[in-house]
């Protein structure tokens, strides 16, 4: 039951962008091992810029 | 014997839903309980998801679970990135799921409740779900481009212009019409205007909060907005109480629109975190957590529905919108059964979550199936209304009259018994003034909502109930709004780039501004007609919405269909061929009649003419023939846009027909531009659960 909740609760964060950075920390590590990550506050500028130069939402 | 136990299940399935589709289309007592709605919906998507979708899935499209997706491929970790089935769905259905499906059905109910019913579901299975699946499958076959990308690289550049041109034509008709529904909702309600506006600086809190209080604590934000959003509704009761604050709020149709047009040019340029992104999280909660309510409530409280199967105005006399069942019912309902719209977000933006195509049939089919039941219950909460209060709410002052006794004496006249101490009473019990001529479908939407919400968990609250399903429907309107505006706004630095490459550039403040304004006047335009036509401008608006909506499907499909014919599967090219073929007829014939019919309630060069004729006569009221003017031009406009939809969609059509034809004589037509198969080294099921 605990661990359902904790998906949930997970899939909660992950569906509005609340661990985005998390996520965005375990790309770099994986990936961009070379360069400095950025700070919580910068990445969340740039990803909530990028987010919004597309059409998301319809009618 | 396993196999012969879920045979048995499915044909049970299928029993249970024809007998259900039976009832409520044989069914001609006083009522019907809405649970018959909701079960014939549950069992027509569970049998057309399990054979239909996964039939297409399998045979048509051959998804190919071993092959990597643009997601997997193109892996950057911001946009491009393989995630959990579960949160695209959720992604996908928050961006598909808009006011359409709730507008669409409230406005076709005047036909009774059977025929939006049927459409709803039929259209959807067979229509609105295969074409976002399609649509998602082919762009993630392709690098997850957009459909006007596709449309160019597989038709020609004349489809992709059509496509891009249709796109940016929709945008504005929707964006006004959707101003239209909010100004109506407003228009002297000072509660509702309050709420409404309170919205606006929540946003800003919230906005500011993730911005520079705590840096990407969205739950955290998200979670004190939606406290500040219920206290908003219960301060507009305050205000609405309070002698010297309800007059700020207490406006004309008009002023609002003003206000209206002010707040999408100031989303448009300002930055997004502080509007635009914590606007769209908190209506997104809402929204899902209020369809989720009303569900709960309809399952709990299985409401009677007291509207006819099917009503007189068929025959085209409907005080709503004019018009006959065939073509306009199908117009209307638009977004519920099949809406263009969903092509975008299914091309571009949601391939580049996808983690395996074997997905595909959930996200594509089974979202529109939920948006699809979306629109069910927005039927139900339109039709559980008594008819004669149903109409009384959204008949127009300019059909019924306006003065209470005349409307309900007309209304009365119809079949629809209702008084106007029944209306006073009910606008009390909502908190409002006055409940007559509030067209637009919101209002009439909150008070069924509000009464089905008020039966299910408490009737003392109703004036709150109402104001919050207000608030509900006008926080995701303004969110289609201004996301809208931005998104045109673009749109149009993009093209005037091309001709002059300095306008191009999304961030040049004079070229933000200019495209910003021109973006906000077009739409502004077609909502100051609409805001100051007497017949409430529902009845104008909506059809256009509907024909572009419609008219940007047939696009979507028509790339589908040449696409599977270019990939050697003419044998199967009707399951994208057919509806399309639907969509062109009832686009084509409700065009035809909104261009050439005499009926100055249904043709548009006929409304100017008669209007032009009674100007010349002097038989028009002062105030009348100081407008006629505009509505005279605006008339003319309409008709043009329609005929200019309806060239588009032809052109797009015919020149899908011409690379079909070439293609099947051996002639030489563009390449398929599918990207080249690699296979997929995500390991089984890593993001999966």
């Amino acid at each position: 039951m605990l661990s359902k909740i904790k998906a949930f609760w997970r899939g909660v964060r992950q569906l509005s962008g609340d661990d985005a950075y998390e996520r965005y920390l375990r790309h770099h590590a994986a990936h961009h091992q070379a360069d400095i990550a950025l700070s919580k506050a910068a990445f969340f500028k740039q990803w909530q810029d990028e987010k919004w130069n597309s059409i998301k939402r319809c009618c | 014997m396993n196999k012969l136990l879920k045979n048995a299940v499915w044909i049970l399935i299928a029993a249970l839903g024809a007998a259900a589709v039976g009832g409520i289309a044989l069914n001609r007592g006083e009522s019907i309980n809405a649970l018959w709605f909701v079960t014939a919906a549950l069992c027509v998507y569970a049998i057309a998801y399990r054979f239909y979708a996964a039939w297409i899935a399998a045979t048509v499209l051959v998804v190919d679970e071993t092959r990597a997706t643009p997601a997997e491929r193109l892996d950057n970790g911001r946009d491009f990135v393989p995630t959990n089935k579960w949160i695209v769905f959720g992604h996908h259905f928050a961006a598909i799921a808009g006011p359409g499906p709730l507008v669409g059905p409230t406005l076709a109910a005047q036909f009774g409740y059977l025929p939006g019913t049927l459409w709803i579901l039929f259209g959807a299975v067979l229509g609105g779900c295969v074409q976002d699946m399609v649509t998602l499958f082919l762009s993630t076959r392709r690098d997850a481009k957009s459909l006007g990308q596709m449309a160019r690289d597989e038709l020609g550049a004349l489809g992709g212009t059509a496509a891009l041109i249709g796109t940016f034509a929709i945008m504005i008709i929707l964006i006004a019409v959707l101003g239209l529904v909010v100004v109506n909702a407003m228009k002297h309600s000072p509660w509702a205007t309050a709420t409404v506006t309170a919205t606006i600086p929540i946003a800003m809190i919230v906005g500011l909060y993730m911005r520079s209080f705590r840096p990407g604590q969205v739950l955290e934000a998200s979670a004190l907005g939606v406290v500040l959003l219920l206290l908003s509704v219960a301060g507009g009761g305050w205000i609405d109480e309070n002698k010297t604050l309800r007059v700020w709020f207490d406006q004309e149709g008009l002023t609002l629109a003003w206000w209206v047009m002010a707040y999408g040019f100031a989303a448009a340029i300002m930055p997004v975190w502080l509007l635009l992104a914590p606007r769209d999280y908190l209506s997104t909660y809402i929204k899902l957590g209020t369809i989720t309510l009303l569900a709960v409530a309809i399952i709990m409280l299985q409401p009677e529905v007291k509207m006819p199967a099917v009503t007189q105005f068929i025959d085209g006399t409907g005080p709503i919108f004019g018009g006959k069942l065939f073509p306009f019912m199908f117009i209307t309902i638009a977004c519920g059964a099949i809406s263009g719209f969903h092509a975008l977000i299914a091309s571009g933006t949601t391939p580049k979550l996808l983690t395996n195509e074997r997905d595909i049939p959930m996200l594509g089919y089974g979202s529109m199936m939920l948006e699809s039941f979306v629109a069910m219950m927005a039927m139900i909460a339109a039709t559980v209304l008594d008819p004669g209060v149903f109409f009384a709410i959204n008949s127009p002052a300019g059909v019924v009259g306006k003065e209470a006794v005349d409307a309900v004496a007309v209304i009365s006249s119809w079949g629809f018994p209702v008084t106007v101490e029944q209306m006073q009473l009910l606008a009390n019990q909502m908190g409002e003034a006055s409940l007559f001529a509030r067209t637009g479908g919101a209002p009439s939407l909150a008070v069924g909502m509000a009464s089905i919400f008020g039966s299910a968990f408490g009737e003392s609250m109703l004036a709150l109930w109402y104001h919050f399903a207000i608030m509900f429907e006008a926080i995701f309107i303004l969110t289609t709004l201004d996301a809208g505006t931005r998104v045109g706004r673009f749109m149009l630095q993009d093209m005037l780039g091309n001709i002059w490459p300095k306008m191009g550039e999304t961030s040049w403040t004079p070229s933000v501004v200019l495209t910003s304004a021109l973006v906000v006047a077009a739409w502004g335009y077609f909502l100051y007609i609409g805001v100051i036509d007497p017949n409430g401008g529902v009845n104008i608006l909506w059809p256009l919405f509907g024909i572009a909506n419609q008219m940007l499907a047939a696009i979507a499909l028509s790339v589908a269909t040449g696409i599977l014919v270019k990939s050697g599967k003419l044998k199967y090219a009707w399951v994208t061929g057919l509806p399309l073929a639907w969509l062109v007829t009832i686009t084509s014939a409700a065009a035809w009649e909104k261009i050439t019919s005499d009926n100055i309630r249904i043709g548009f060069f006929a409304a100017a003419n008669d209007l032009a004729d009674k100007l010349a006569a002097g038989v028009l009221l002062p105030e009348k023939a100081a407008i006629a003017p505009h509505l005279i031009f605006n008339l003319h406009l309409d008709g043009w846009l329609t005929l200019f939809f309806v060239a588009l969609l032809w052109l797009i059509v015919l020149d899908m027909l011409r690379v079909c034809r070439r293609y099947l004589t051996g002639k030489p037509v563009l390449p398929l531009s599918e990207s080249p198969h690699s296979p997929s080294r995500l390991a089984e099921d890593w993001v999966r659960d």
